[in-house]
């Protein structure tokens, strides 16, 4: 152990890693349920778009900084599988930036432009979430096939793309049945009933599609005693699957009783996916091309950073717990007086 | 077509970040206003400053929004547009970056929502605190970026090992030649920006006749802002000018539209500097007026383009009209700010009414700041060139090799999208504008507000 610690080159990469992987999970989460809500808002009627935006309003804004923490990451501690990355995956993160800017101003703009701009803002608001969660699900699936682009990879990330969205949808949907009632929490529980299954269908060909892309990855899962030891992680989202299908059945109850173990139970499948994919492409950050350990800066640089997030990050969750704590309950109007 | 990609990466990003920087030099400022309008009302019990709190805040969170999603565009546009600036100054750029994302961005984010949509659900004094760390996250954001910017232009406290360069002296980077300089004078300009946007929308309220004691308020606090920031602001600029030629001879050359080191250099007001001839046409200046500011001597020693010509022809300064005309403009803004500010100061004296020519100046000038912000920032940032960080690394070294045809396709987007949004946002803020006439719901008079926490009247006793 002191030996590991005693090559800051060996563990700063790691540590780095880690951090970023923690900020893209929590992105994925956090901005995936603002982003889901953004999807859904397209089914709401006016009153329903007004109450599905007040439960994520206090919220997006911290929600998005984590995309910008896991990019900067990435920048800082990566800086050159930041470069080859994103410039393969250039026009995707085009499609998600323009989509991120329309609504987030959306936002602003639906609230405080003239009345009869208000349908027009949410349109915006509607297709700038469906940007970004489809521009993300694709760079999800070609990150998966290797960052090649064949006709067989653009395919898959259309696939992932759609599955991703519907993913992003389904964490939005069991949000909503924690933060709405009446009317538009039953909805919501239907949505989120009916998104379950193209939701398990994108973790199975992801599932299956990352072993077979790379013998690598498939010896690291189906040699033994590797595949033993990984088996809880696929039944564990199988009995979440399970569990979050019968639980939708009987969701919203008259006394709001476990209106929160669905958001609970989608959080846990992002969490158990994050899991397998970090072990597949672990030690890569460029898939099958560039290690964390090569891409790393100066130790010195990184050393730095790491005594900053250490101090600051649990400043950061305090005063995140905080704010979720001050908007806790069920989301009525948002006003400013 | 022929499409250069070292042009269209640095278009692109000049797009990108010269519609970014408008918010934050906004909000920067204007988060501290809004503190002072709450802090006003706390001390003085009186509604128009509530009234204007509510008015701002909304051009506030407008803005704070425009600025976050054009921000986010930048974090990716770093490494697309500029590997090359990461893969050598990395090491650099990346902590500062790193504790700006750490000490601002989750700061902002995060108590925006509490400032925004918790006065109802907070204790005032927690709601006044949420305000104070947004002002503060806004502004230590502006903080590094500063730095890290101000380093690329006076870089010390590293050396370069294999090419990249690798921090040895961390205070002196913070700290770095041009940083205070810089710092004060964006500030300033957010703080000028500000003043003219509270007086600009204010005037046109009151064009539009609506006379509540919130639109006068708005009204002076503006006009006085500006009267007592344009001083300092031409201090400071003047300070930062100084700072510039120590350290950045050729760019100062560049403002001036100076050819040839020499003495007696006069101050333009007007020329067409051309750079195949490398002199100047219809010339227009005052004697010596150069020197006398740049040396404080009429014979003082101005440096001159001429010098930073390489032996084979090629320039290493940047190209003369574009940083001579943004200059120029800068300068031009600031002196009518100067002019309108202290008219208007003059004219509101001792409670008078505004008169017409005021208000429509005023209204003319509400986004003058962005105007002057620009040109400063082009002035600087093009006055750099051909150098990315001085010294270190090139604009052409840091270059992607995304195709032109990719570049050109998304900067057309980036352009629309951007040129629709600068419309809506400014329809909205006259909208906003007309809208704070209207009384609410029917027109009755509003429930008192309870007293913010610096009164000992805070528990639930409705103010008079």
């Amino acid at each position: 152990m002191t030996e590991l610690f005693a090559d800051p080159s060996i563990w700063l990469p790691f540590v780095f890693a880690a951090l970023m992987g923690l900020s893209i999970l929590i992105y994925v989460v956090l901005d995936g349920y603002d982003l889901g809500v953004g999807v859904l808002l397209a089914r709401g009627t006016a009153e329903e778009k007004d109450r599905m935006i007040a439960s994520i309003g206090p919220f997006w804004d911290a929600n998005e900084t984590w995309l910008v923490m896991a990019v900067g990451l990435l920048l800082v501690a990566f800086p050159v599988a930041h470069g080859e990355i994103l410039s393969t995956l250039y026009i995707p993160v085009v499609v998600m930036l323009i989509g991120l800017i329309l609504r987030g101003v959306s936002f602003e703009f639906r609230a405080k432009a003239q009345p009869d701009h208000k349908a027009g803002w949410n349109a915006a608001f509607v297709a700038g979430s469906l940007m970004a969660a489809l521009a993300q699900g694709y760079m999800l699936g070609l990150y998966v096939m290797g960052l090649e682009h064949t006709l067989w990879t653009v395919l898959f990330g259309l696939l992932t793309a759609a599955c991703l969205t519907g993913g992003y949808a389904f964490i939005g949907a069991c949000w909503l049945i924690y933060k709405t009632d009446g009317l538009l929490q039953r909805k919501a529980a239907l949505w989120a009933r009916w998104l379950l299954a193209p939701v398990a269908l994108g973790f199975v060909a992801i599932s299956l599609a990352t072993p077979l892309v790379s013998q690598r990855i498939f010896h690291k899962w189906f040699d033994l005693p590797w595949l033993l030891y990984l088996a809880p992680l696929p039944a564990a989202a199988a009995a979440t699957f399970v569990w979050l299908r019968r639980k939708l059945q009987h969701l919203p109850r008259h006394d709001d009783r476990g209106s929160f173990q669905p958001l609970l139970g989608a959080i846990l499948l992002f969490v158990l996916s994050f899991a397998g994919l970090s072990y597949s492409f672990y030690p890569f950050v460029v898939p099958d091309k560039l290690t964390i350990y090569e891409a790393a800066s100066a130790p010195e640089s990184l050393l730095i950073i790491l005594v900053g997030a250490l101090v600051v990050m649990p400043v950061i969750g305090a005063y995140s717990a905080l704010a979720y704590w001050i908007f806790r309950g069920k989301a009525r109007e948002l006003s400013y007086d | 077509m022929d499409l250069d990609p070292t042009l269209l990466a640095r278009i692109q990003f000049a797009a990108n970040i010269s519609f970014h920087i408008l918010f934050p030099t906004i909000t920067i400022a204007l988060g501290w206003v809004l503190l002072g309008f709450k802090l006003a009302y706390a001390r003085t019990g009186q509604q128009k400053w509530m009234d204007a709190y509510f008015l701002f805040v909304k051009v506030f969170a407008l803005s704070f929004a425009m600025g976050v999603v054009s921000g986010i565009t930048m974090s990716f546009q770093f490494g697309t547009n500029w590997p090359g600036y990461m893969e050598t100054v990395g090491n650099i750029a990346g902590p500062l970056l790193a504790y700006e994302v750490l000490t601002a961005f989750f700061l902002e984010a995060v108590f925006i929502g509490i400032m925004l949509f918790g006065f109802r659900k907070v204790p005032s004094w927690l709601h006044t605190i949420a305000t104070f760390l947004v002002a503060l996250g806004t502004t230590l954001s502006a903080f590094w970026i500063l730095v890290l910017n101000s380093w690329m232009h006076t870089p010390v406290g590293f050396e370069m090992r294999d090419g990249v360069a690798h921090a040895t002296d961390w205070l002196a980077i913070v700290f770095n030649p041009s940083m205070p300089y810089r710092l004060s004078h964006m500030l300033l300009a957010s703080g000028l920006t500000v003043a003219f946007l509270l007086a600009g929308l204010s005037a046109l309220r009151w064009l539009m006749g609506q006379r509540s004691p919130d639109v006068r308020a708005g009204l002076k606090t503006g006009v006085v802002m500006g009267a007592l920031l344009i001083p300092v602001q031409i201090f400071a600029g003047d300070l930062h000018g100084l700072n510039t030629l120590e350290y950045q001879p050729q760019k100062v050359a560049a403002m001036e539209g100076n050819w040839e080191t020499g003495g007696n250099v006069p101050l333009l007001l007007f020329a067409l500097p051309d750079e195949q001839a490398r002199e100047n046409r219809f010339e227009i200046g005052i004697p010596s007026g150069a020197s006398l500011i740049l040396k404080h001597s009429a014979d003082g020693e101005v440096p001159g383009l001429n010098d930073y010509v390489a032996e084979d022809g090629t320039p290493q300064h940047p190209p003369v009209a574009p940083v001579f005309f943004a200059f120029r403009v800068m300068i031009g803004v600031g002196v009518l700010m100067l002019l309108v500010a202290w008219y208007g100061t003059w004219q509101l004296r001792g409670g008078r009414q505004p008169k017409r020519p005021l208000l429509y100046a005023l209204s003319a000038m509400t986004f003058s700041g962005w105007i002057a912000t620009l040109a400063g920032w082009y002035t600087t940032e093009v006055g750099r060139q051909p150098w990315l960080v001085t010294g270190v690394l090139s604009t052409k070294e840091a270059i992607s090799d995304v195709p032109g045809m990719v570049l050109f396709g998304s900067l057309g987007a980036y352009l629309a999208v951007y040129a629709a949004l600068m419309v809506a946002y400014m329809a909205t803020l006259v909208h906003l504008a007309r809208k704070a006439g209207r009384p609410k719901d029917g027109g009755d008079v509003r429930a008192p507000f309870p007293m913010p926490g610096l009164s000992r009247a805070a528990d639930a006793t409705p103010a008079e």
